[in-house]
């Protein structure tokens, strides 16, 4: 089975950089496995937050109210992250907060993908009108202050979980639209899309069964890297009171409530905000490992 | 370049056009502004009387028109609070936005172009990979706590910079650095990667081979012609610019464009958010027509293959 394949001597010249390169994408791997860890470690304790929590997240102590972290001068082990204004745990807080981020990014980010591929595939594919009408709509919410058009949409639909996930997954398709229609482009020009239309193969079957597997990487590294810009978004839209609203915990709102406490307590702000920057800086590495692994060559 | 130019010319109407009817769905088919201006108990005769009042009972394109030959004008009515012209109210919280927009711009600059181009000279060094770590943190910072955590440190703790509020030049420190915080990491990597594609370029072998010195080298052949990606990417990246300066003003209460229109929506008063959306809005795209042009401009490839 295995063939000796002699090395020209121009090979045996690159070999030491080819093999930096690949130590290089190692190395950047292992960092994405250490961030794989921690997400599962974030997701982990969100699902199983009823059992992981040390309190119950609105329990409100007004005696135990704005207590330091543990490891400052009138902490106590009860309460490692503090409490807030009312007396409520910050550890748990934060725990159950993680929550609403997660679900709102995840589906936020599969109503975007599934509309932005639609339209990046349809106008790559059929160009023409149809590409000038999905590129003029794109250009259109390019051109607008992303997070200004989530508010004002909010504002007039009323925030609730089920309109910030409509909210940001409608806004945010434009991304993927413009990425995959350069791609489908590229492709559409393959020699095997020309046999498949020899074939007789119909549009919808060359668009999804010819041109979509080779989309499937790059569309997995972009949705890895918008989960995170969604996490942030919801945050600054519930930090302005405009999200989910309290006392449901979110990491957004949480912020929001402590950023009038800063002068004395710094914790109630600092620490879901400190959630916020693991949570996306982790999920950054790991679509970072993802397209590095998938293909190194991806132009993101 | 005229037909480049008359080209973006004819697409830039078209996405005002759009633009005109996004604002326009924001109000009047997203929400029923009937609802939002009237008591709850109000009678049905009332609601239809507004209705009549404010036109809603014409057909959709017939009240778009409407808004959009008034707000062609700069006319979105009035506030519905303070009974101003929206338009003029939006105006005039317009400079210190852009002021803020611009010190951020320049504090990006000012970090990213020697970071980016030290790290493309001494690609995979200690100093590269630093930068690259900084970037990816970087970009997963949320602005708005960034800048809370730098008002605890400097402002509740060393009192040396002003918490919030505008007019001097230590109002500036703050908001201005978080502003350029948000858009530096993506700068850098785009300087970075520019000057590594030119550093390969033949005319820098041959800029070297006549013997002139690396900095010269680096200065005028090299970032010269890496500017034009990047100057492209600021151009298309100006409205996430915008949208951050939106984020920094709400955290340092900066009296701009961003604090006023997240007060209109927190008050519903909709002309003065639908003024302050077409209007940012149009400077996103003018500054992206005028980054096209200029693009063209310094490099004719560019309008050819347009």
């Amino acid at each position: 089975m295995s063939a000796v394949v002699e090395r020209s001597p121009a090979a045996r010249d690159l070999a030491p950089a080819a093999r930096r390169g690949a130590l290089r994408r190692l190395a950047r791997l292992r960092w994405g496995v250490g961030a794989a860890a921690v997400m599962l470690a974030i997701v982990g304790a969100a699902l199983l937050a009823p059992w992981v929590s040390p309190h119950d997240p609105l329990a409100v102590d007004i005696r135990h109210r704005l207590v330091p972290p543990a490891w400052m001068e009138g902490g106590t082990t009860r309460h490692l992250l503090g409490t807030d204004q009312v007396g409520r745990d910050l550890l748990a807080r934060v725990i159950y907060g993680g929550r609403v981020s997660l679900v709102i990014g995840v589906f936020a980010v599969l109503i975007s993908a599934t509309l932005g591929v639609l339209g990046g595939l349809a106008a790559g594919y059929f160009g023409g009108r149809t590409d000038a009408v999905v590129m003029t709509l794109l250009n259109v919410m390019l051109s607008f202050p992303f997070v200004l058009l989530a508010l004002a949409v909010i504002a007039v639909l009323g925030p609730s979980l089920v309109n910030m996930i409509f909210v940001l997954g409608v806004a945010d398709w434009p991304l993927y639209a413009r990425v995959i229609r350069a791609e489908t482009l590229a492709i559409r020009e393959r020699e095997f899309i020309t046999a498949g239309r020899a074939l007789g193969m119909s549009h919808a079957r060359l668009m999804f069964g010819q041109i979509f597997p080779n989309l499937v990487s790059l569309i997995v590294v972009i949705a890895t890297l918008q989960v995170a810009r969604v996490i942030i978004l919801e945050s600054f839209l519930s930090f302005l009171g405009l999200g989910i609203q309290p006392p449901t915990p979110a990491w957004g709102n949480m912020l929001g409530e402590g950023r009038v406490y800063m002068l004395n307590s710094w914790w109630i702000a600092a620490f879901p905000g400190l959630a916020i920057f693991v949570t996306t800086l982790v999920i950054n590495l790991m679509g970072n490992a993802l397209r590095d692994w998938l293909d190194p060559h991806m132009k993101l | 370049m005229r037909g480049y130019a008359a080209g973006q010319l004819v697409q830039l109407v078209v996405v005002v056009i759009g633009i005109s009817m996004l604002a326009f769905a924001i109000l009047y088919v997203v929400g029923d502004p009937v609802l939002l201006l009237l008591p709850q108990n109000a009678g049905k005769e009332e609601f239809e009387r507004y209705r009549r009042l404010l036109g809603l009972d014409q057909p959709l394109y017939v009240q778009y028109w409407k808004f959009a030959s008034r707000a062609v004008r700069g006319d979105f009515g009035n506030s519905w609070y303070g009974d101003v012209p929206a338009f003029g109210l939006v105006l005039q919280r317009m400079p210190p936005t852009i002021y803020l927009t611009l010190a951020g711009l320049g504090v990006a600059l000012l970090i990213a172009l020697p970071l980016g181009i030290l790290a493309a000279l001494q690609r995979h060094s200690f100093v590269d990979n630093l930068c690259t770590a900084l970037a990816v943190a970087g970009q997963a910072m949320p602005i708005f706590w960034l800048g809370i955590m730098l008002i605890i440190v400097f402002a509740v703790r060393l009192k040396a910079l002003p918490a919030s509020g505008y007019g001097t030049w230590q109002h500036f420190v703050m908001p201005a650095f978080t502003l350029g915080a948000f858009l530096a990491p993506i700068t850098m990597r785009l300087v970075r990667a520019g000057v590594i594609e030119v550093m390969n370029m033949e005319y820098i072998k041959t800029a070297r081979a006549k013997g002139v010195g690396e900095r010269m080298v680096v200065i005028k052949h090299a970032f010269r012609n890496a500017c034009i990606p990047v100057i492209t990417v600021l151009g298309l990246q100006f409205g996430q610019l915008l949208g951050g300066a939106i984020v920094t003003e709400t955290v340092f209460a900066w009296p701009g464009v961003a604090t006023l229109t997240v007060e209109s929506i927190r008050n519903q008063d909709f002309p003065v958010v639908q003024a302050a959306v077409v209007l940012l809005a149009l400077i996103i795209v003018v500054v992206n027509l005028c980054v096209d042009l200029l693009v063209g401009f310094i490099d004719p490839r560019i309008r050819v293959r347009a």
